[in-house]
């Protein structure tokens, strides 16, 4: 089974959950910065629910199925097409073969999740057949898609196979379909370096509205349109540099927002660079990840101070609706 | 440096929670030697603990970070933990690494990041001369020579391995006072070329890709340190060559050798100098001139 690429979409990846145990040595997890969705697609079609699939931001990709094969699309909107006909989100489809499957412009979210029966087989590098375009590691010869490529799949499990039928036009309960705003709430937990702020820039960060810049990608979402922060005066410490956002470079969390200069804070994504020498003030909870991977460039964003308490009591409520995914009738 | 440890003694680590995922330690908010060690001691004991719910375990350079699953272990427990392979690594009266010395051989002053670091004068601070003549003023030295041998008469221990896949930070083994520091660009630059040897502030790295940086750039090593298509026998599984702890010795080239080395890398049959060591931080302390000679002999008389 073979996929031609026509049109590579604006950043289509291959990614899946994601590799681990390697960030110490500065290769970071990638995977789908929107895991609810990633596995959702997957279970719609019943693939395994960590099966590889395609990463399509803000433009789909154009692609031509040279044998039939049962697709599920859910993540941001954008309405598929095949040979032209509209096709549901968040609902399992068939793509005949021959036939082309298109993707219209982005409404609202920012990536899309493309499932394909069986999974997209490349190679697992360090466990995972997610792509980290910056190592040019995994997924399609460690890139984004080109025009050209050739994408094939796995067999269909078994156990789907039997039920591809049946399975045609099975569709995510609305409860569990993702809602899209223009206007974010990302949950953080302050620290790590938040007490070199100045009292009134720590409070200011929270009050204010940041819209997201155009450079935001999956390593890091930059953002604008707050006031500049400042630091407190000090004398640098030995090895961290003159700038007062400077430290000595230490690893940077997943999540981690660093604020080099003051100024445009950074959201630190799947594909992170696992160090450096910037000051973060905070970090925002892994329940809020897979939304920040849903914003688009010019949308905005508050933050919202909460405490490890509540960022754990998020976090059960984002694995009890991952639950609800894996009892879907 | 002989006095660091009686006042590193005070500093207390900070423990801080980076979301509900990340344990973040700060061990001492400058760099020095005596903070990378404790760094690296904790976390190899933290590795060899083997406890359930620990994903990734990153040491720094004066400081480190756990990520762990809050599901199986409570941040609380996890602290626990570490504040006791923190006092286990204060307590102990040998204070050794079992590392290894490598070679790397660097060209320098060559023809790419020259052309690179002239396409992005304008992001540095000096925009009428090379890295290599700002860095060598700014640090006293009065040739770009005197400056080349200063880099690579000493060794270096790999402090961290990050920012990209496979790049190593590394701290110079010398007295404070005669280490080399250079500030970063004033904006960084958009690209790099890959193996690029540099410095910022006072860690020289290599870049494992080609890419954006800020650091000073002095040269370029024909050594293969990332290899994402495993076709290097000198690289493992993890496709990574160096580790934290790693001694460096660079080793400055001709052309000539730098082509037929790099003939060798793209051929997978690039065989670097490398040595066994075990590191003593209080004999290296004590005396790190004549222990970086040491440093040496091990590395050559194989």
């Amino acid at each position: 089974m073979s996929i031609e690429v026509i049109k590579p979409g604006l950043a289509s990846s291959v990614q899946d959950k994601g590799r681990e145990g390697n960030y110490h040595l500065g290769i970071p997890p990638s995977g789908g910065m929107d895991q609810r969705s990633l596995i959702a697609a997957n279970l719609l079609l019943g693939n395994p629910e960590g099966a590889a699939v395609l990463e399509c931001a803000l433009m789909g990709p154009e692609l031509r199925f040279n044998e039939a094969r049962n697709v599920s699309a859910c993540g941001a909107e954008m309405t598929p097409r095949v040979n032209g006909e509209v096709q549901p989100l968040n609902e399992v489809f068939n793509v005949p073969a021959g036939a082309t499957l298109s993707f219209d412009f982005v409404k609202a979210g920012a990536r899309l999740y493309l499932a394909i029966e069986g999974g997209i087989d490349v190679p697992e590098r360090l466990g995972s057949r997610s792509t980290y375009t910056l190592g040019s590691l995994g997924g399609l010869n460690g890139r984004t898609l080109q025009a050209g490529d050739v994408l094939n799949t796995l067999p269909a499990h078994a156990h789907a196979h039997a039920h591809g039928h049946a399975r045609l036009g099975r569709s995510l309960p609305g409860s569990l379909v993702p809602a899209f705003s223009k206007h974010y709430q990302l949950r953080v937990v302050p620290g790590l370096y938040a007490h070199r702020l100045i009292p009134e820039s720590h409070t200011r960060f929270y009050e204010e509205d940041w819209s997201v810049a155009s450079e935001a990608d999956r390593i890091g979402y930059r953002m604008k349109g707050g006031s500049r922060l400042s630091f407190v005066e000090r004398e640098p410490p030995f090895g961290a540099g003159d700038d007062p956002s400077n430290i000595v470079d230490a690893c940077y969390p997943i999540g981690s927002i660093q604020v080099p200069s003051g100024s445009e804070p950074i959201i630190l994504h799947r594909d992170a660079v696992s160090g450096g020498g910037y000051a973060m003030i905070g970090t925002v909870i892994s329940a809020d990840m897979d939304t920040v991977g849903q914003i688009q460039p010019h949308q905005k964003v508050r933050f919202i101070e909460v405490g490890l308490k509540e960022a754990l009591a998020a976090r059960a409520r984002y694995q009890q609706d991952l639950e609800l995914l894996r009892q879907m009738p | 440096m002989s006095n660091e440890k009686s006042i590193e003694k005070t500093v207390t680590p900070r423990y801080c929670r980076a979301g509900d995922e990340f344990l973040f330690v700060e061990l001492n908010e400058e760099m020095t030697l005596e903070a990378f060690f404790r760094s690296i001691s904790i976390t190899q004991r933290l590795r060899e603990m083997a406890l359930p719910g620990i994903i990734e375990i990153c040491p720094a350079n004066a400081s480190y970070q756990v990520r762990y699953n809050p599901d199986v272990i409570s941040a609380g427990q996890l602290q626990e933990a570490l504040e006791g392979l923190d006092r286990e690594v204060a307590a102990q009266q040998v204070r050794t690494l079992e590392t290894r010395v490598i070679e790397v051989p660097v060209l320098y002053n060559d023809p790419w990041t020259h052309e690179t670091l002239m396409r992005f004068r304008d992001h540095h601070q000096d925009p009428s001369g090379t890295d290599l003549e700002y860095a060598a003023r700014i640090n006293g030295y009065d040739s770009v020579d005197a400056f080349i041998e200063a880099h690579s008469a000493t060794p270096w221990f790999v402090s961290m391995v990050g920012f990209v896949a496979g790049l190593p930070f590394m701290y110079q083994m010398v007295p404070r006072e005669r280490q080399i520091q250079v500030p970063k660009y004033l904006r960084p630059r958009t690209d790099t070329p890959k193996q690029t040897v540099g410095i910022g502030g006072c860690f020289s790295v290599v870049y494992s890709v080609r890419g954006a940086g800020g650091y000073q750039m002095f040269g370029v090593t024909p050594m293969p340190i990332y290899d994402p298509a495993g076709d290097q026998p000198h690289i493992d599984d993890s496709m990574i060559f160096f580790r934290p702890g790693d001694i460096v010795k660079h080793r400055a080239i001709e052309r000539e050798e730098y082509d037929a080395l790099l003939s060798a890398a793209e051929a997978g049959n690039f065989k670097p100098r490398v040595a066994p060591f075990t590191f003593d931080l209080d004999a290296f302390s004590s005396d790190p001139d004549g222990y970086a000679r040491r440093i040496k002999e091990v590395l050559y008389e194989h």
